[in-house]
């Protein structure tokens, strides 16, 4: 392995280190929402909308990333939905992480002890202003370490981005070994940007989970 | 007579194909404690749970302040004002301080003036001996102060009546008295309330009536008193026999 070779590729490994990182960021704001509006949905059991969020919940987590991206990239330019491929990226990273996210959110609404709705109803609230005074902020930091773990699951998953060339992580190791043969020193380059990410992420998602958990239940 | 507060006739209670409560009669006068007692599983958190609308009941009719009542959704969301009720676990909101816990109930339920109902709240927490931890949170305090805490809770709402189902039994002893205290004092100042309780000493000192519930069958309504002397039915008897105090 070549150190100069490393060194070299650093400026575009950079580049693609920003695009990976900015891509999650959308794509993970956005799950998050949608995620937030299907469980929303499920929650208050909302008729025909509930129903849509279900079938959308099973398409979207029982099919790769992969062929979403196809769909998104190659086949809805055919109904005149035209994107560019960080869009289109963008977009299926939102239609995958949006049910998982939904699943996280959702279990920890479940969570939510029984006894806590009965004594909210006890007092007169309304079903409304049960799920937002107690329901959702109870439930919601039940779901951090999901909303956690899908985050990680999320990032991991631009990696797919490649096959619509979407110049990031992966796709740049990958476009650095076609052009020059650099396997080793690529495939380095690129284990330690995605750790780069991943490892500070998934401690700060840790305290996270910690805080979110003393500050609302004390434990 | 004046009109009772509360008077259920013929209720009945099943889960699923399981019969729980049979054919439930019971009249509670305004200003009076009623105890429930019977053995585990006769019923009493059923019917108590049945009486604010936490459990359906298949027939049977309520009437609370002379009205009957028809339960829906809006129904008892609207009754539950006037219908306190406290549990067994030390229910506080944990992502609540302790002072919007009793709040919640007043401002967003009631839409009461925020500095009227605050000074209400306060004068309920210094009467509970707790004015001190309007700001804590809930796992900041003792079982006996989260139970103090869940009592002021309902009462800031102004009920005409509250349920209290086993309020001490998960508490440690020393905390037992303080939170008998608050039921006490409640009585002295005419709260109608119907009252399951474990300590047989208390419920003795507080009844007005008590109403013994065996199988989810009401065996006999006996002036408090009375009860705790001379028992209408054998099963009673036995009851209280079994009870050690
Ligand atoms: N959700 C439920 N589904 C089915 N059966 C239930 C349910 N809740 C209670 N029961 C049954 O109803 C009966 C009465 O229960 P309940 O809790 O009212 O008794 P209890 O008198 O309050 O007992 P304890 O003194 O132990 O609190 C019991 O046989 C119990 O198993
Ligand atoms: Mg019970």
């Amino acid at each position: 392995m070549s150190w100069i070779v490393i060194q070299q590729s650093v400026p575009v490994f950079a580049q693609a280190f920003w695009l990976t990182l900015k891509l999650s960021f959308y794509g993970i704001i956005g799950a998050i929402i949608l995620g937030l509006i299907a469980s929303f949905l499920r929650y208050f059991k909302v008729p025909v909308l509930r129903q849509i969020s279900a079938v959308y919940t099973e398409v979207s987590r029982n099919t790769p990333l992969l062929i979403q991206l196809f769909f998104i990239y190659y086949a809805f330019p055919e109904i005149g939905i035209k994107m560019s491929a960080t869009a289109a990226g963008i977009s299926g990273l939102i239609f995958l992480g949006g049910s998982y996210m939904a699943e996280a959110i959702f279990g920890g609404l479940k969570g939510v002890a029984k006894i806590q709705v009965e004594s909210g109803l006890a007092i007169g609230l309304s079903r409304w202003q049960l799920a937002r005074y107690v329901v959702f902020p109870q439930g919601l930091t039940l779901s951090v370490p999901a909303i956690a773990a899908n985050v990680i699951f999320l990032i991991k998953e631009t990696s797919i981005f490649t096959v619509i060339a979407i110049p990031e992580l992966t796709n740049t190791a990958l476009d650095q070994i076609g052009l020059y043969y650099h396997t080793d020193e690529s495939l380095f380059v690129l284990v330690i940007a995605y750790a780069i990410i991943l490892i500070p992420l998934s401690l700060i998602l840790t305290w996270l989970e910690r805080r979110a958990r003393r500050g609302a239940f004390g434990n | 007579m004046a009109t009772p507060l509360l008077q259920v006739e013929h209720l009945e209670k099943s889960y699923g194909d399981v019969h729980i409560l049979h054919d439930i009669n019971l009249t509670v006068a305004t200003g009076s404690v009623t105890v429930l007692l019977g053995p585990s599983g006769s019923g009493k958190s059923t019917l108590i749970r049945c009486l604010n609308g936490l459990e359906d009941f298949q027939s049977g009719q309520l009437t609370f302040s002379g009205e009957p009542v028809t339960p829906s959704p809006k129904v008892w969301q609207k009754l539950r004002q006037k219908i306190g009720m406290v549990f067994q676990s030390y229910d506080l909101f944990p992502n609540l301080t302790v002072l919007d816990n009793i709040l919640l109930g007043p401002l967003k339920v009631q839409h009461r003036a925020k500095a009227e109902a605050k000074e209400q709240a306060i004068k309920l927490l210094k009467e509970v001996g707790l004015a001190d931890y309007q700001d804590s949170y809930p796992r900041q305090l003792s079982g006996g102060q989260k139970q103090r805490i869940a009592i002021v809770r309902a009462l800031a709402l102004n009920p005409d009546f509250m349920l209290f189902d086993e309020v001490t039994a998960s508490l440690d002893p020393e905390m037992v008295r303080g939170v008998l205290e608050v039921l006490r004092n409640l009585a002295q100042q005419k709260m109608t309330m119907l009252v399951v309780t474990h300590e047989m000493n208390f419920a003795r000192e507080i009844a007005d009536q008590v109403v013994f519930l065996e199988e989810g069958h009401i065996l006999e309504v006996t002036p408090g008193k009375q009860f705790f002397e001379n028992p209408q039915t054998e099963r009673a008897q036995i009851f209280l026999n079994s009870m050690d105090f």
